[in-house]
């Protein structure tokens, strides 16, 4: 490895521990809001006894579970079962790696962005399913099934929601999604062209993180805690924090997909103080949500998903194609604002410009 | 660096794809092919179809290996009886991979496909991944493309076809019905008389 490339490794490794500190510090803050948000709803205090109104309370959680002993149910398996935790966290945290936070603020630019997030949070499912099956338990194991099935399901409609959007971009990067939006302030903000799109994923959003009222693979009520029943300790920390890193994820996303990312609602000081203060609302309005909405059943959850939002988002697919090549909008990438900032797709004139294939000419 | 990655997928994915077959755990055996498609993807990515790559992710780590996980999680079968009979199944494995083998070694000698076109989209016009996919296989290969998607179609027709059953007596949930029901279809008055029933 020569010299150049071994400075950019470090610095790459810098922005990646940066990223991981910042993210995990004001997750803790995130978590203190969320408890406090739904304190607020049920009249309640929420927590106020550790530092100033309670702030610190995530940092005397995270000691307290630090502290405590790792038990291994007999009959388990030991290896899957501590395994699943570390896998949540993990992929929790490389989903981090594509986010732009601001202009050029991206530690991996890739073209794919977009895919990369959708596979890594289609990834989060094998932690809930190992750590159900690996616990040799019956509760943790229902949870672990609803799980595969729900998360499985609402992926689909994801899917769907996301090519709704990279219609419009004509660009899987996360960062042109964002600048695409650029322009008239909120007014050329996606979640205004594409209203129904955009409930469509935030419902989504909520069942593929399993937060309530899609909280079925924990749901207290009936299955103690689903496939956390036999965690404990450290192995039990890394599940939440993998969770709520996958609920930030997801709030990032709705706000880079629909909320024009770190752009300013009036055009002008763009920024990563806008970012924040988007994927903080958003975590406000997943914390509310928790707090008003009461939990589906499992069919309703599944006629939800197959039978209302599937065809919904498939349908919107088809407008939004029809509604382009009607009117012959160009995707952004085309467009001369995307040349101009030096992010246009490659002009194909002749797609077909490569030799006659030798091989199939029978097709 | 690049060799180093190359090795390091690659051995990988060989030495998890060998325990798919032989881990004790069938459970296990789901997990180590997951661990092969991964280290398939990182190889892809090395190869710069970084679409392909999360494709493989997306599809068979996402979707197709977590429903092989649900099934084999929920099968309740005497593995170490199976397990009794390998010799009785081994001639057949060992022409299946036979076959296999030769059909793959001639398939590849005889492909010379990539060195005559020079196929290397993003290199020569400087498109994405995506976008060089797209404008052939939209274009070129729209019949065979086409063709691909109605056999999946069939086949997911015919699946749910096969187990599809109206079974009598299973509570449904109509959630139009119950919005549009209202007091005077719902509730019934009824003038009960002292030391009567209905």
């Amino acid at each position: 490895m020569d010299d150049h490339g071994f400075w950019l490794f470090l610095t790459i490794l810098g922005q990646c521990l940066l990223v991981m500190v910042v993210v995990l510090v004001s997750l803790a803050f995130l978590l203190y809001m969320d408890r406090k948000v739904w304190a607020a709803v049920q009249l309640r205090k929420g927590p106020n006894v550790v530092g100033p109104f309670g702030l610190l309370q995530s940092f005397a959680d995270f000691l307290k579970f630090v502290m405590k002993e790792i038990v291994v149910p007999a009959g388990a398996d030991r290896a899957v079962f501590l395994l699943a935790p570390m896998l949540t966290f993990v992929l929790a945290s490389i989903a981090w790696v594509a986010i732009p936070f601001a202009e050029g603020w991206v530690i991996s630019d890739m073209n794919v962005g977009i895919l990369y997030l959708f596979a890594i949070s289609s990834l989060g499912v094998y932690g809930v399913i190992m750590g159900g099956w690996a616990g040799n338990s019956k509760y943790p194991f229902l949870g672990g099934l609803r799980s595969a099935a729900q998360m499985v399901s609402y992926e689909v409609s994801i899917g769907f929601v996301i090519v709704c959007v990279l219609l419009m971009v004509g660009s899987l990067n996360l960062t042109d999604i964002v600048l695409a939006q650029d322009g008239a302030g909120v007014f050329s903000w996606f979640f205004l062209k594409q209203p129904v799109i955009f409930i469509v994923f935030f419902i989504s959003a909520l069942a593929e993180t399993n937060r309530p009222p899609f909280d079925l693979p924990e749901a207290e009520s009936e299955l103690v805690a689903g496939y956390q029943v036999e965690y404990s300790s450290t192995p039990y920390l890394l599940f939440m924090i993998g969770e709520y890193m996958n609920i930030v994820m997801m709030c990032a996303l709705t706000t880079i997909l629909f909320f024009g990312g770190w752009l300013s609602p009036i055009g002008v000081g763009h920024g990563l103080f806008w970012f924040v203060l988007k994927v903080v609302f958003f975590f406000f309005m997943f914390a509310m949500v928790k707090a008003i909405v009461p939990r589906y059943r499992y069919d309703q959850l599944m006629r939800l998903g197959w039978k209302v939002f599937l065809p919904l988002s498939l349908a919107f697919v088809v407008l939004t194609a029809a509604w382009m090549k009607i009117f012959d909008v160009t995707p952004w990438a085309y467009s001369e604002d995307a040349y101009e900032k030096g992010r246009g797709a490659a002009i194909v004139s002749a797609p077909l410009v490569t030799p006659e294939p030798v091989l199939q000419e029978d097709l | 660096m690049q060799a180093v990655a190359f090795y390091m997928f690659s051995i990988v994915a060989v030495i998890a794809g060998t325990l798919v077959v032989f881990a004790r755990n069938p459970v296990h055996s789901v997990l180590w092919l997951i661990l092969a498609f991964f280290s398939t993807a990182g190889l892809f990515v090395m190869m710069g179809a970084e679409f392909l790559a999360m494709l493989l992710m997306i599809i068979y780590v996402g979707a197709v290996a977590v429903l092989f996980l649900f099934v084999v999680m929920m099968l309740d079968i005497d593995f170490a009886e199976l397990r009794g009979r390998v010799a009785q199944y081994l001639p057949l494995g060992l022409a299946i991979g036979v076959i296999l083998v030769i059909q793959l070694s001639v398939g590849f000698a005889a492909w010379t496909g990539m060195e005559q076109e020079n196929i290397e989209p993003g290199a020569v016009y400087g498109m994405t991944n995506a976008h060089a996919l797209g404008s052939v296989v939209y274009t070129r290969y729209v019949y065979a493309f086409q063709a691909a998607g109605l056999i999946l179609l069939v086949a997911m027709v015919g699946a749910i076809v096969l187990t599809l059953r109206h079974r009598e007596g299973v509570k449904k949930q109509n959630v139009l019905e119950q919005m549009y029901r209202d007091p005077q279809t719902a509730v019934e008055l009824k003038d009960v008389r002292p030391g009567q029933s209905l």
